[in-house]
């Protein structure tokens, strides 16, 4: 497809410089879809409702459906793709296995990265503000049940392991 | 459905960014966060043929505190009100709004004066910066301007500004220490636009005890006494005047909002955090 306002774009994906061309109209889900071949990012409503499409920009969750790729030049994106050798992220992916978060697996990229956000934007809170800050990904199959569940897994989980350093600090004190 | 084809640029200050926009006769738009924009364009609701990116542009970014008065660029996100990283002046309102506009990945994008210059009537900052009775600042081929509260938003969609005018910041009086303020919005999911918003602020020591009415068909409704609303919980005649049809839906839900928004300034002073 010709463009005639096609522009040339420096950006990092997954922490690669990438050198390309693209179209302004070309939204970032697109360009990372079919002109870097990364599909992890899904398209759902492409109005950005629905929240499949989130990605990271510059470290916080973005919709990249509404994005322009070219407003991304200079900027660090990291798809679903991105997060193989990182922990957190790792132990989200265990959780969703473990607690049914999916089904079909269209929303879980989507939702892995508004999960990845969550635990570590907001250590400390409750379902009820993790049902909260979930609004903006929508999942048609599980309910959202087991969403809350892993995510809330991943929570204690790091709870308890900020939690033991403390304790064996006091215990250390008081040996 | 995808954008139609457009030419994209993003200078570095708004001198440049209006040359961009003033030749194209409206043609050109200026845009920040493309949060509804973006979404307007995939629908193919809007087809400008060319963006100007205003985000590379610092001075649209600098906000500040001089004695009572409180400047916020306009590149400021949602997220950097809702997460105190800029100055609040607000006594902890604009954090509180913030944190109900859409959803984080949304509010990571979207812009103070995106929100502002799009003036969707069922939007959080039109409605509140008219309660906090803001200036406008806003920047054109003829120079510097300001554009008071009252003549911001002229009805859904549409605001003072020129095709080739950026609006650069915003300008309020700080809220005291002691203001009382309530901000209740109605909507069905999380996130979504609101069906009615209702804001009140309570500040004896600025002599300022307003209260607005959002989400309407057109600008906000402004009630610039709003001691006895506060005190009677009278709501109707207020309803009224700002265009409501008594009995209809969107008049109970506006009652209910307005209704709920005089109770927590007046048994909690202010919405819980």
């Amino acid at each position: 497809m010709t463009d005639t306002f096609t522009q040339a774009v420096q950006l990092v994906i997954n922490r690669e410089t990438v050198n390309s061309t693209v179209s302004p109209r070309t939204h970032l889900a697109d360009f990372l879809r079919e002109q870097q071949m990364l599909c992890g990012t899904n398209i759902g409503c492409e109005q950005g409702v629905c929240g499949a499409c989130t990605v990271m920009i510059d470290g916080v969750p973005a919709r990249s459906c509404i994005t322009p790729a070219i407003a991304c030049a200079g900027s660090m994106v990291q798809s679903i793709e991105g997060f193989d050798d990182d922990a957190t992220m790792n132990a989200l992916r265990t959780a969703f296995s473990a607690e049914h978060a999916l089904q079909c697996g269209y929303c879980t990229p989507g939702m892995l990265i508004t999960a990845l956000d969550i635990v570590t934007r907001l250590p400390a809170v409750d379902d009820d503000r993790v049902r909260l800050e979930l609004s903006g990904n929508l999942c048609r199959c599980t309910g959202y049940a087991g969403i809350v569940r892993a995510i809330r897994r991943v929570l204690d989980a790091q709870r308890e392991q900020t939690a033991t350093p403390i304790a064996s600090a006091t215990a250390a004190a008081t040996a | 459905m995808k954008a139609a084809s457009f030419d994209y640029a993003r200078p570095l200050n708004s001198l440049d960014a209006i040359r961009l926009v003033t030749p194209t006769d409206g043609m050109a738009k200026f845009v920040s966060g493309s949060q509804s924009l973006g979404p307007m364009m995939n629908l193919r609701l809007a087809q400008p043929e060319m963006l100007v990116d205003l985000r590379g542009i610092a001075a649209l970014r600098e906000c500040k505190a001089e004695g009572n008065t409180i400047t916020l660029g306009a590149c400021i996100t949602h997220a950097e009100i809702e997460d105190g990283k800029v100055v609040d002046g607000t006594e902890g309102l604009m954090p509180h709004v913030a944190r109900g506009i859409a959803y984080r990945a949304v509010r990571n994008r979207g812009t103070l004066g995106g929100s502002l210059a799009h003036a969707d009537p069922a939007a959080d900052w039109i409605t509140t910066l008219r309660v906090l009775n803001a200036d406008f600042l806003v920047a054109g081929p003829a120079g510097e301007r300001t554009v008071s509260s009252a003549d911001w938003m002229a009805g859904a969609f549409t605001t003072a500004l020129d095709a080739d005018e950026i609006l650069c910041a915003v300008r309020f009086r700080r809220l005291s220490p002691t203001a009382r303020w309530s901000y209740y919005k109605f909507n069905r999911k999380p996130g979504e636009f609101a069906e009615a918003i209702a804001v009140c602020i309570d500040d004896s020591a600025n002599g300022v005890c307003r209260a607005v009415i959002g989400a309407l068909d057109g600008p906000p409704y402004l009630i610039p006494n709003a001691r006895a609303l506060i005190d009677t919980a009278m709501p109707d005649a207020h309803l009224e005047a700002a265009g409501l049809v008594p009995g209809s839906y969107e008049y109970q839900v506006h009652r209910v909002a307005l209704m709920r928004a005089a109770a927590i300034v007046r048994e909690h002073g202010r919405n819980p955090q």
